[in-house]
């Protein structure tokens, strides 16, 4: 027992000292930690946004939506081609992601089928009648797509996140189809929630000055309601032309300012998109011009003269907040796609201070309160333990801090349990020690038994905790994640620190003092 | 100095006798939970249900009677309002919008504007949608069944299998008894108590194999006590840990409990809760079960563990 080899003593004060070395950041104030030179670890524990305040936003891109689209538009527009490039007339069905194609000519079919398929590799084409064919979209054609589609998706919401002006912004793909947002220490979840959500397509079309949007329509309009705006009002109907003049693809800049007092998002059209937008000026003096937001015009000026700068100014209802959304939006390029929110989760700033003062708190009494039981109970080795339990403490937050894991407060709540639960291997030693000095053993020998014989149950009892512990992580999100992470970090600490540091110190006392009896 | 023992040295409780009174009690416990299961149900919170939930700290004292006329005809079904620890917070539940994953947004837009004005701070903001309900759902289930067959092929490889159903029973016994006093209380299930659970399952589980430790030990030593004498020496030689290790891990919780804060509050009370039954299980339930599970003695040494003591002791 009183042997104590070299190696694991230079192991127990060896990871002591990182335990200490590498939580000490987490006490100094920031300033101090970036005045240190670049070799000191200065590695802080992570906080969750439950702690630090933020957003988590999980989103959904509208896949089912997008490939109904992609179908309508892109496939039968490619497939009427091949038709007509064969001569002939067909009908085109959309059924979920297969194309019905009916062909008038049953003698060109083959013909259509391969042209269809040269033009479309992604498309499988099958002759399923006389004169029908069926284009189905392949699984990976699929895949691909809404992988594009996600990936495009990520990089305008990280463009518009950014343009918010936040910090550290997390955007990132979860699954297949969706997209995890987290935004730490925001404020105003709403607005980040309508700058995210909105696809912010922009079209610029001519209003059809002769058409009464409650009358007939001709076949080449449409009516689109105006934006009421943040201003309120009442949505009012345009009859525009179908025809889409120039997009929101063509701009280059958008920035919120003033006009008479009033907040304006000014924009700028990229070369070709200036001298379109020239011309349409240029030919159609006099006439109304709308420019449509997400299918809501926002605002349907007179073209007094040629505009041929290629900038020009929105004038909506806006507010100065809802100018600088618009222009932030413009500038981020609209998304491919809808997208769907699934589950949104924020802390604001004030209850995560709060929470991490009551989880500091708490951890720090939990922590007194046993270790004054545990020297209360058993006395000097009590104390022993009790100074393990602090470097177990340390430890913990070294591990923390250089796995960079999350600290949530479900986390701390798991450091103080550990507080309470990691002690229970030296009452396991102590109480087996006590046994053994009342059946007479000798100070050394009754210590030797009480480690060697508690070691088995200590493994024992300490492993179903763990696998507690690491299902949790497997299998927990967020907050939760944490607990299953402090747990199972603070079992591990625990079993050495429990085991080899106290046994490390009373070895040492009981070589300088070589006692008659044990003081358990 | 005088060290505090929290149980004499040498008692000689006689748990064994009494074994009828605690598995009357232990089958009390587990039906009546399994009634209140089954007819009154889980007070499941939004994790699980879909909905929206918001913390918000008023301006001033809270006004729940304004707040509650604000909410209540904005077409949004069952508003919950209720004071959540300081007077100037309220918690608002939403119960799951009609209409999908969208239309859970949509609320908390409306909510948000009918409390301009009387608002201070948005404390709290969370909004499940049905999809990421059943998906917690299905996690949160996996995961509870994941751990008690991940403890039970761990304690069938270190034990005999009697010990195994032993302990299985023992830990079944004081998950389902947690549950039920989730549904006695209507106390909100979420997240959360999920995780108190798995923690529940793991201490259960962990004070069991120290009892059953000492049994098998206890066994190899004095092979011709009689079981249920022997069974009582080893919960008695135990006793003091089992104890200790309980009160100091309740300090802990106490701690939590009391300083922690609301927002895990539901966890530490169905952690205090778990301890508490899981001690008395693996001393009232799972040792004296042993009896009637036909535990094998004998000189079954288990050769593996020698040596991992030799080297201990070294």
């Amino acid at each position: 027992m009183l042997d104590f080899p070299t190696w694991k003593r230079a192991l127990v004060i060896g990871v002591c000292l990182f335990g200490i070395i590498y939580a000490i950041p987490n006490f100094l104030p920031v300033q101090w930690l970036q005045a240190l030179p670049s070799w000191v670890p200065v590695k802080r524990m992570n906080l969750g946004l439950d702690l630090r305040g933020g957003a988590h936003l999980l989103l959904q891109v509208d896949t089912k939506g997008y490939l109904k689209e992609l179908m309508e538009n892109t496939y039968v527009a490619s497939i009427r081609a091949a038709v007509n490039a064969e001569k002939t007339h067909a009908s085109v069905d959309v059924v979920g992601n297969t194309l019905v194609i009916q062909v008038r000519d049953p003698a060109k079919l083959d013909a259509v089928r391969s042209r269809i398929r040269q033009e479309n590799p992604e498309l499988t084409v099958e002759t399923t009648g006389n004169n029908k064919l069926r284009a189905t979209l392949s699984e990976t054609g699929m895949r691909n797509r809404i992988s594009t589609l996600v990936q495009q998706s990520i990089s305008v919401i990280r463009r518009r996140v950014d343009e918010m002006g936040t910090t550290e912004p997390l955007i990132q793909r979860q699954g297949s189809d969706r997209i995890l947002v987290q935004v730490p220490g925001l404020q105003d979840t709403e607005r980040l929630k309508r700058i995210i959500g909105k696809t912010a397509k922009m079209t610029f079309h001519m209003v059809d000055m002769d058409c009464n949007p409650a009358g007939q329509i001709p076949v080449t309009d449409m009516v689109v309601q105006s934006d009421p705006g943040t201003r309120g009002g009442k949505p009012y109907p345009y009859c525009i032309e179908k025809r889409i003049r120039l997009t929101g693809q063509n701009l280059v800049d958008a920035q919120p300012t003033f006009q008479d007092g009033q907040p304006v998002v000014s924009f700028r059209f990229d070369s070709r998109g200036a001298r379109m937008f020239g011309e349409i000026t240029r030919t159609n003096v006099g006439r109304l011009f709308a420019i449509v937001l997400d299918n809501k015009v926002i605002t349907a000026p007179r073209i007094e003269e040629p505009i041929l700068g290629g900038s020009g100014i929105i004038r909506g209802s806006f507010t100065a907040e809802s100018a600088k959304d618009l222009a932030i939006l413009l500038r981020a390029g609209a998304l491919p796609a809808s997208m769907i929110y699934l589950e949104e989760r924020s802390v604001g700033p004030g209850l995560g201070q709060d929470s991490i003062d009551a989880g500091k708190l708490a951890s720090l009494i939990g922590m007194v309160l046993v270790v004054v039981f545990m020297f209360l109970a058993y006395g000097l080795f009590g104390l022993m333990a009790d100074i393990a339990l602090i470097f177990n403490v340390a430890l913990i937050l070294a591990l923390l801090s250089v796995l960079q894991a999350t600290l949530t407060l479900p986390g701390i709540a798991g450091i103080a349990l550990t507080i309470g639960m990691a002690v229970d291997a030296n009452v396991l030693i102590f109480e087996r020690m006590r046994e053994e000095v009342r059946n007479g053993r000798s100070p050394m020998n009754a210590t030797d038994a009480g480690y060697s014989r508690a070691l088995t149950t200590i493994i024992d009892s300490n492993l179903t905790t763990l696998i507690a512990g690491a299902l949790l992580f497997v299998f927990g999100s967020g907050p939760i994640k944490g607990f299953g992470v402090t747990l199972t970090i603070g079992i591990v600490s625990s079993m050495f620190t429990a085991i080899m540091v106290t046994r490390f110190m009373i070895v040492l006392w009981l070589r300088r003092k070589r006692p008659q009896a044990l003081p358990i | 100095m005088k060290l505090l023992r929290t149980v004499p040295a040498d008692t000689n409780i006689q748990f064994i006798n009494k074994r009828y009174v605690a598995m009357a009690l232990s089958l009390a416990l587990v039906l009546s939970s399994v009634m209140l299961y089954s007819f009154k149900g889980l007070n499941l919170g939004i994790d699980f249900l879909g909905g929206v939930m918001l913390e918000v700290k008023t301006k001033g004292p809270a006004d729940i009677a304004n707040l509650r006329s604000r909410v209540s005809n904005l077409g949004l079904g069952d508003v919950s309002l209720q004071r959540f620890g300081q007077p100037d917070v309220v918690l608002i539940r939403l119960q799951r919008q009609p209409g999908g994953d969208s239309a859970q947004e949509a609320s908390v837009a409306k909510l948000k504007k009918s409390l301009d004005g009387v608002v201070a701070e948005y404390r709290r903001t969370d909004v499940v949608g049905p999809t990421v309900g059943t998906e917690l759902q299905e996690a949160a289930f996996l995961a509870v069944v994941a751990a008690i067959a991940a403890i039970l092929v761990y304690i069938w490889f270190r034990f005999e299998w009697q010990f195994g159903v032993g302990a299985i029973v023992a830990l079944a016994h004081d998950v389902v008894s947690t549950v039920g006093l989730f549904s006695l209380f209507s106390l909100e299930f979420n997240l959360s108590t999920v995780a108190a659970l798995l923690t529940i399952a793991g201490y259960s589980i962990n004070d069991t194999v120290v009892v059953f430790d000492r049994v098998r030990e206890n066994m190899r030593k004095y092979k011709k006590m009689p079981l249920p004498e022997l069974f009582n020496r080893s919960i008695n030689e135990t006793l003091s840990r089992t104890v200790n290790t309980s009160l100091t891990t309740m300090l802990a919780l106490f701690a939590l409990v009391t300083f922690g804060g609301e927002v895990i509050r539901g966890f530490t009370v169905a952690m205090m809760w778990g301890i508490f039954v899981g001690t008395y299980s693996s001393i009232a339930l799972a040792v004296p079960l042993l009896l009637y599970l036909n535990v094998m003695r004998g000189g079954e040494e288990e050769p593996a563990q020698q040596p991992q003591q030799k080297e201990a002791a070294s």
